[in-house]
């Protein structure tokens, strides 16, 4: 766990970076920092592993204020991923990813395996390994810094905007493998970006920052979508917020109804037909004013969505369907039921009352 | 060209070439060393650097021969003595590569200071292992002109009586024997460039990533 307990930076020449902030980033969770530039994430990294000394408040990692912990230790014990990557030129990215284990003096065989596992696991190939930074693109050279933090596997980690040099399809695939991977580690976690999206979608929590270092609120991501503290927050988070928000609200409750499904080779139904298999997983579905189903006639199904997706997946998927019903399947792809949007709308209103309540009475 | 003479003199010029050799490299070696402990410190301790730049300057101005005769005053040796030439170019060695050190420490891209630090290097591994290594490309081009500079102020010791090849100008000049002053002439020269090349090779061989960006 991190903890800020009103922490202040005023730098030498005046500037008032970081302002009166106190938050905590709780054990093993993913908490995003994110703002506009300038607004104080850097240095709020930076004051975590005394890299830039607190003018006032203090932080504590674990329980332990990190102004009596000697620099060093605590700097080898928090993985750190530099804005810009920060990567040392002059090795290659081998020998950049065993920096801290060879600093901890850790058994060479070991630290080797573990470097080659985490280079893959960033997307590199191991024939990369024995290349200089200058050799790799930014958004390579941003992938060894994260493996490079990660290599001594430190349950603490502060990452300053550790994706923003990658294109916007790989960096999307880079946080869901991120993703994936803190599911299974639990770091306590760090992480600074100026991108909402990001934030929204890697964040256990959310703390949006503005100018001057104020810190504006933090909250989870659908809650700072749903209730955003002031006019800053919410044109920061963005006009479409309310379309964002429906992935964090349960399609589960919503009231699907039996799905008009026939076999291939029966009589069409009136209205749109889902053709199904002799399993009842879904095929596409047959336009209306057809005799019988027929493979070769049906449309795209478009996509599906289970009983634990967000009702941003079950809009989804109404919009795609040619037939305006989004089909929900069971674990195991079976047919389960059909929405339409009206139903959709209905529910989700239903749950933003509820949620609005439930805002409220916290 | 008399090179009758060249043949018959040939253990005299191969000694004087040895002579210039390592009258000029010892003190690069010694000022490097010198250089690069000042040069840490006053990175590292930053206020002591402008005091530092006043004090090479002042050594830098001061003429090679003055210093070649003041010298043996000052410490006491015979003025034939090699100690004088060696100090005396130690000295100035030294004093350009200190600016060298510091200027190849203070290219060290910031971020790649912090992310070191960051990582958890205490101050002096930081620096030996990952600053100078960085710094390498500056500093070798700091004793190119070192090296160069001494190869060719070695021979102004000959005017006070040791200086290798230098001595075969001054002999060649008091019997107007034009032979001995061209010999020495285009081996100085090509001692010159041959320990250019030989810097420039070590700089390959010590920092093959800093030829990369072309083709990265
Ligand atoms: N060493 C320093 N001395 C003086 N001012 C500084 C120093 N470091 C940062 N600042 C100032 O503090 C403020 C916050 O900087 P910081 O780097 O934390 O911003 P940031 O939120 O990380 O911005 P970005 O998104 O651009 O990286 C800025 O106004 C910056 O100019
Ligand atoms: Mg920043």
């Amino acid at each position: 766990m991190i903890e800020f307990e009103s922490v202040s930076k005023r730098f030498p020449d005046g500037t008032v970076a970081v302002d009166d902030v106190s938050l905590v980033a709780p054990q093993g969770k993913l908490t995003v920092l994110v703002g506009p530039s300038g607004c104080g994430k850097t240095t709020s990294l930076a004051m975590v592993n005394r890299l830039v000394d607190v003018t006032s408040g203090r932080i504590l990692v674990d329980g332990k204020d990190v102004s009596q912990t000697d620099r060093v230790e605590l700097r080898r014990g928090i993985g750190y991923v530099i804005q810009h990557s920060g990567l040392f030129p002059h090795r290659t990215v081998l020998d950049n990813v065993t920096t801290v284990p060879r600093l901890l003096g850790w058994d060479k065989k070991k630290t080797r395996e573990r470097a080659y596992e985490l280079i893959e696991m960033v997307g590199l190939s191991t024939e990369q390994a024995g290349r200089y930074p200058a050799q790799l693109s930014g958004g390579q050279q941003q992938r060894v810094g994260v493996a490079r933090a990660l290599a001594s596997d430190p349950p603490v980690m502060l990452m300053d905007e550790p994706f923003s040099a990658v294109d916007p399809v790989v960096r999307s695939s880079l946080q869901d493998e991120f993703l994936r991977l803190q599911d299974q580690v639990g770091k306590t976690i760090l992480f600074v970006t100026h991108d909402i999206d990001e934030a929204i979608k890697l964040g256990d929590k959310v703390a949006v920052f503005a100018e001057g270092g104020h810190l504006a609120q933090i909250d989870s991501p659908g809650d700072l979508l749903a209730a955003p503290a002031d006019g800053f927050v919410a044109s920061f988070v963005g006009r479409d917020r309310g379309y964002r928000r429906l992935q964090f609200l349960p399609s589960e409750g919503v009231g699907v109804r039996s799905a008009p499904t026939a076999r291939i080779g029966d009589r069409a139904l009136d209205g749109w037909t889902l053709a199904v298999d002799g399993d009842d997983r879904p095929l596409g579905w047959l336009a209306p004013g057809a005799d019988s189903v027929s493979q070769d006639r049906l449309e795209p199904l478009g996509s599906t969505f289970t009983k634990t997706d967000s009702l941003r997946a079950a809009l989804e998927a109404v919009l795609v369907s040619p037939a305006g019903l989004a089909v929900r399947l069971d674990d195991d792809g079976c047919v389960d039921g059909v929405v339409d949007h009206a139903t959709l709308a209905e529910h989700h209103q239903a749950s933003s009352q509820t949620a609005d309540s439930g805002q409220e009475s916290r | 060209m008399d090179w009758g003479w060249i043949v018959d003199n040939r253990d005299l010029i191969l000694e004087l070439l040895i002579e210039h050799i390592w009258l000029s490299a010892i003190p690069v070696v010694i000022g490097l060393a010198v250089a690069l402990v000042l040069g840490v410190l006053a990175h590292t301790y930053r206020w002591a650097y402008p005091p530092l730049l006043v004090v090479v300057g002042v050594l830098y101005t001061i003429p090679s021969l003055a210093l070649f005769i003041v010298l043996p005053v000052v410490l006491g040796t015979q003025i034939l003595n090699p100690l004088n030439i060696l100090i005396a170019l130690t000295i100035y060695s030294g004093a350009l590569l200190v600016r060298t050190v510091v200027d190849g420490l203070d290219a060290v891209p910031p971020a790649v200071r912090k992310a070191a630090e960051g990582l958890g290097y205490k101050r002096l591994t930081r620096i030996v292992t990952v600053e100078l290594p960085i710094a390498i490309p500056v500093i070798v081009a700091g004793l190119r002109v070192v090296t160069v500079a001494n190869i060719s102020m070695v021979s102004v010791g000959a005017l006070i009586g040791i200086g290798g090849l230098g001595e075969l100008f001054t002999s060649g000049f008091q019997i107007r024997f034009v032979t001995e002053i061209i010999v020495g002439l285009v081996l100085s020269l090509l001692l010159a460039v041959t320990a250019d090349l030989l810097l420039v090779f070590l700089q390959r061989k010590t920092t093959p990533w800093d030829r990369l960006g072309a083709t990265a």
